[in-house]
């Protein structure tokens, strides 16, 4: 298992930081994966001269029982167990600086049950700055139902949000409350109050309304459970507000869980910058206490955005479904933020789908079996309007969750109206689908019609009918030639 | 008011084909069609009662909107909702409901605020149709509950 000593190869690769973790059993082609093996599939874009499999190796190194050097210590333990694999090295066809696909296996006997730190820091941890790389991304993971047990997984689920709710057979609909910073917590009920008598499902604080100075958390709180009572007074439904409970530290995120556990709030919210643990904890907090749990995905774009490094938004929305929230936002197509269609119907996938199958267009590089773990809603937030109806149920289907902060509060008859034009254009798409009509080709069509007996639907349509967002996206599947448009 | 509970509350009401083609659409996709009524709409009464059992098996749609008629008949006044129920492993809950019946005048909530703590305020929605004993609700019209 030592490294052969003196060769001019290793001299080499010891000049340029790197020992050869593929002589020291980090490279294996011949290892058949188990059933129990945690699978990575990372994007290596090694430096000059170093060999595609080397470096893949050396990722499998640094991400499991590797160092830079051998040490003696390693001869107490069954080493070969805790190394990792690089069993598989593909190129990226048309990659110019090249890049290789490199497939790593991890003994299960290398993670702790049921933590995301743990499983984070062992295959994250340590390897993205290594110098031998020019740039690493995490693009998959293949998480064994063994491991998947292990987890406590969303706090409800989709099944158990919508019997809880009563709503089915359609998306949720929702909005995040703007302007997101500025408003006293009296305005910013008001907002609250009106979407969701106009017929939204949920209001939604952003990811930065927390507790400053011009509103304060409780303040805030206070106001929105008198709008989302008032609302489901007058139309008869449950409706709910997500509650941002993101703090500073532990104590005071349970601190405003519990109040808005008192004030009858069926939902809270909690942001991705707090962290794998927090989040793991406020979803055990969120399952004992009956509380739906919402993600909000602040921050990912830092590290999902660039194809060349990072880690990818789809190992997020899995590390999210063990950690056991109930939604994550997880892209529109359509809007204004990042998504190509084939990626973003994969994250939904792994959202809310039993099994994942193998599927480059989708972004999958592994089968995933869910072991029936339940789903969790996928949300679509960022630049939506009324007027994309068709295309947001043709393109994420019924099981999410569309939020439209700009297309209900921007409405120009007021908050109510914008709402209602969102409920109206869903629920006359959805009976058309359903029909057996064409939807998405006839969408405009069916929308029209439908707005000359809705004067909100009408205006909503004369004032955003014509807004696309049509950029190329910067992270398409590798087997695409050219990339997907939307619209 | 009008309650906008159900998938298509904010539609004009369906006509008998519209509801035969959701009913339809359900039953392509081996759901079980079940009809259910109730004279308080409260959000949170989860149990309306039945009128009959799930029509598992079911093929043609027509024998649902025969269904939601006969029970229209026995109430006129109350709400009744046509529900599709999908049994597969991992859903194993209603796959899609909306409203096919109301009363000719719905009474709506009223919102109850109890003072507590610290400004706390318990609210509690409480159903008008509910101010009446169970079955002589909505001026009496239709018979009550087996």
């Amino acid at each position: 298992m030592a490294a052969p000593q003196g060769s001019d190869r290793q001299k080499a690769r010891l000049s340029s930081g790197v020992i050869p973790y593929a002589e020291m059993g980090f490279y294996d082609a011949d290892y058949q994966p188990k059933d129990t093996d945690i699978l990575a599939a990372f994007r290596v874009t090694p430096q000059p001269g170093v060999a595609a499999e080397e470096a893949c190796a050396a990722v499998a190194g640094e991400s499991s029982s590797g160092t830079w050097t051998v040490v003696w210590t390693d001869r107490l333990t069954d080493y070969p167990t805790y190394q990792a694999k690089s069993y598989r090295v593909e190129p990226v066809p048309g990659s110019d600086p090249p890049q290789y696909i490199g497939y790593i296996a991890y003994d299960l006997e290398l993670f702790e049950e049921g933590s995301i730190a743990n499983l984070s820091s062992s295959i994250i941890g340590n390897v993205f700055g290594f110098k031998a790389l020019q740039a690493l991304r995490l693009e998959d993971m293949r998480i064994p139902p063994a491991y998947v047990k292990t987890f406590q997984g969303p706090a409800h689920g989709i099944v158990m949000e919508r019997e809880y709710l009563n709503k089915y057979g359609r998306p949720l609909l929702g909005a995040t409350v703007k302007p997101k910073l500025g408003l006293s917590a009296r305005n910013y009920g008001r907002v609250v109050y009106e979407a969701l008598r106009g017929g939204l499902d949920f209001t939604k604080d952003d990811e930065n309304t927390n507790s400053q100075q011009f509103m304060r958390w409780r303040d805030r709180y206070l106001h929105c459970m008198e709008g989302v009572n008032r609302a489901m007074a007058e139309t008869g439904e449950i409706k709910g507000h997500y509650l941002n409970v993101t703090a500073g530290t532990m104590e005071e995120m349970y601190e405003r869980a519990e109040f808005a556990k008192e004030l009858g709030s069926i939902i809270i919210m909690i942001d991705l910058t707090i962290g794998y643990t927090a989040m793991q904890s406020m979803a055990r907090w969120a399952r004992g206490n009956g509380v739906i749990l919402h993600l909000h995905r602040a921050g990912h774009s830092t590290y999902t955005r660039q194809k060349n490094h990072g880690v990818n938004f789809r190992v997020i929305a899995k590390w999210a479904r063990l950690m056991g929230v109930d939604h994550i936002h997880a892209g529109t197509v359509v809007g204004k933020l990042e998504g190509d269609p084939g990626m973003v119907k994969g994250y939904y996938s792994a959202c809310r789908d039993n099994v994942n199958a193998t599927d480059p267009a989708l972004g999958f590089y592994f089968d995933q079996d869910w072991a029936w773990m339940p789903g969790l809603f996928p949300v679509a937030s960022g630049g939506i309007h009324a007027g994309q109806m068709h295309q947001l149920l043709d393109y994420l289907g019924d099981d999410c969750i569309l939020q439209f902060g700009g297309g209900t509060i921007g409405h120009p008859m007021g908050i109510a109206a914008g709402a209602t034009a969102n409920r109206v254009a869903l629920e006359t798409i959805i009976q058309a689908r359903n029909e057996g009509r064409d939807y998405v080709k006839e969408g405009p069509a069916i929308l029209k019609k439908a707005a000359q007996k809705c004067v909100p639907l009408q205006a909503a349509l004369d004032t955003w009918g014509d807004i696309t967002f049509e950029y190329q996206s910067t992270d398409t599947p590798d087997v695409v030639a050219t990339p997907t448009r939307v619209g | 008011m009008r309650i906008t509970q159900g998938t298509f509350s904010y539609l004009d009401d369906l006509t008998d084909t519209q509801i035969t083609a959701q009913a339809q659409y359900g039953i392509d996709r081996g759901w079980a069609p079940q009809v259910e009524f109730a004279d308080d709409p409260h959000p949170r009464n989860v149990y309306w009662e039945m009128w009959g059992l799930p029509m598992f098996d079911l093929q043609d749609a027509a024998a649902v909107v025969g269904e939601v008629n006969r029970c229209r008949e026995a109430y006129p006044n109350h709400y009744i909702r046509l529900t599709l129920y999908d049994a597969s492993r991992g859903r194993q809950t209603t796959a899609l409901q909306f409203i096919v019946n109301r009363p000719a005048h719905e009474p709506g909530f009223r919102l109850d605020r109890q003072e507590t703590h610290d400004r706390v305020i318990r609210y509690t929605l409480h159903s008008y149709a509910a101010d009446a004993p169970h079955g002589s609700r909505y001026n009496g019209q239709g018979p009550s509950v087996p």
